[in-house]
């Protein structure tokens, strides 16, 4: 049930995990209407990890809740393997402790608590949080809240993760630490992973390729391959680059 | 320790009060003992007419525990229907406002025809009165949930119900305790007017008789035992929070690194 998906090849022609093509969103306000999206495209291959960057505002949340089917696009078109979010704000349960927080989604789909609790116990031991089992989430660190919250997204057992500026409430020091924590376990549990930031390094630092966004009304205006072997320090001169072309693409004088 | 320092300040302020009242009843000489009776014949009266006391108390307490449970079930269910079904809502909602403004001065004696004077028609009263603030409160804490969270239930796929009995339900159960407190003063009042307006025993019932009797201080002893008991069941209903939601009641708890 959580196993990752069957193996797929990641050449070019391999049919993408996510699709979207020429989308168009716009939201009806009292202050009149606001276009979120005009004509954004992304696509992304198995397994790949997409990284989104644009300023606040330039409809990056939209387009995660179009992958996942929360929204509908009023032009254009998505297509999207089953998409599992996580939220900004971790939203863990206050009244569920670790593990039960992290197998929500088996128990949302009819697993009892123990089948739910022995799915979820390896992977908290992997995350190093085995003795916060039933801890609950008040008493957790905010770095600890962000990957239980990553778990319970994983367990959901979809093919792609759709991952909403999920460092951003952290501070920074925890932020770089869970980033090369993220980028370790997407290394031995690979998935295709939309990862939606403000953080250009986060991007450069994670992503396979990485999406640069326009302003409100969002679409593409550069697409970055990151080729780099990882784990990829910040400061590597070659990562420090991508960082100035994707702050270029945003038109922020660097 | 912290227990006692904590109960320091209500204990003073009403040690004051009984002061202030012992001395404006004195100044204004015996014969207004008969609008106000002065503390001290209110603790006599306590203490003479303790086993009517007692008696009465039982049955109006019988009232109140058992209304305010029957109010707190129907209400969490009555929350749970109009959640589900926004048509239910707008149909009742102003139904069940308009019957908050039916003085229970009017209903009682019908209540009282149809029901007798027996616990029935007291039960009704207090249910009526405590209802709404339970469904208030209810409603209120269902409708709260993070709409981020409920995406997030949607991605996992969660059906309707299971959203609701994994995140809604728990996360409105602070909200129904909330309201189980707020109609805790009002039960009591709702009893009490349930007993004068048609009863033979309860507390109500003897501040009704007491008076014509110019038995003041008994009626006035009635009303500190309804007080107390109204106190006592506010800390039962915060303790019983506590205890059956420790999560919600968090802060101040050391925080692992």
């Amino acid at each position: 049930m959580i196993e990752a998906p069957p193996e797929e090849p990641r050449e070019l022609n391999a049919a993408d995990a996510v699709r979207v093509q020429l989308v168009s969103r716009t939201f009806r306000t009292k202050r009149g209407p606001i276009q979120a999206l005009a004509n954004m495209s992304l696509r992304a291959a198995p397994r790949e990890i997409v990284a989104v960057v644009g300023p606040s505002g330039c409809g990056k949340t939209t387009l995660l809740e179009l992958i996942c089917r929360l929204q509908r696009p009023d032009a254009g078109t998505v297509n999207a393997a089953p998409a599992a979010l996580m939220p900004q704000r971790d939203l863990l349960l206050p009244w569920l402790s670790a593990i039960d927080n992290a197998g929500l989604a088996l128990r949302t789909r009819g697993a009892s608590r123990e089948e739910a609790r022995a799915a979820a116990a390896p992977w908290l031991e992997r995350f190093g949080l085995a003795q916060f089992e039933r801890t609950r989430p008040a008493e957790l660190s905010g770095g600890m809240r962000q990957r239980i919250s990553f778990l319970r997204t994983l367990l959901a057992g979809k093919p792609v993760l759709a991952l909403d500026e999920p460092f951003a409430s952290l501070d920074a020091i925890t932020r770089q630490d869970m980033q090369g924590w993220l980028a370790r376990v997407l290394e031995s549990e690979p998935r295709t992973v939309i990862l939606v930031t403000h953080d250009v390094e986060e991007a450069v630092v994670l992503g396979d390729r990485v999406v640069v966004m326009s302003p409100r009304p969002g679409h593409t205006v550069t697409e970055i391959d990151v080729t780099l072997a990882r784990p990829r320090k910040r400061t590597d001169p070659s990562v420090v680059e991508l960082r100035e072309r994707a702050l270029a693409g945003l038109g922020v004088d660097a | 320790m912290s227990r006692v320092r904590q109960a320091l300040p209500a204990a003073l302020l009403i040690a004051g009060l009984i002061g202030i009242w012992e001395l404006y009843v004195d100044l204004h000489g015996s014969s207004f003992f008969l609008i106000l009776p002065p503390p001290h014949q209110v603790a006599r009266a306590l203490f003479d007419d303790r086993s009517l006391l007692w008696r009465s108390f039982l049955v109006t307490a019988e009232e109140v525990l058992l209304g305010i449970l029957v109010a707190t079930a129907f209400g969490a269910l009555f929350s749970v229907a109009i959640h589900f079904s926004p048509t239910l809502r707008r149909a009742v909602y102003p139904l069940l406002v308009a019957s908050q403004a039916v003085p229970v001065v009017v209903l009682a004696p019908i209540l009282t025809f149809w029901l007798g004077f027996g616990l029935l028609p007291k039960l009704v009263v207090v249910t009526i009165v405590s209802f709404f603030s339970i469904v208030v409160a209810t409603t209120a804490g269902l409708a709260a949930v993070d709409p981020d969270l409920l995406k997030l239930m949607r991605t996992f796929d969660a059906p309707r119900l299971r959203t609701f009995w994994h995140v809604e339900l728990p996360s409105a159960l602070p909200s129904v305790f909330s309201g189980a407190k707020i109609a805790v003063a009002v039960s009591v009042i709702g009893a009490v007017l349930a007993e004068y307006l048609g009863s033979n025993s309860g507390l109500g019932y003897v501040i009704l008789v007491s008076e014509p009797q110019l038995l003041v201080a008994r009626g006035v002893a009635a009303v500190v035992i309804l007080s107390l008991f109204a106190i006592a069941l506010f800390s039962l209903l915060s303790l019983a929070e506590r205890l059956a939601l420790p999560w919600a009641y968090r802060t101040r708890d050391a925080v692992p690194s």
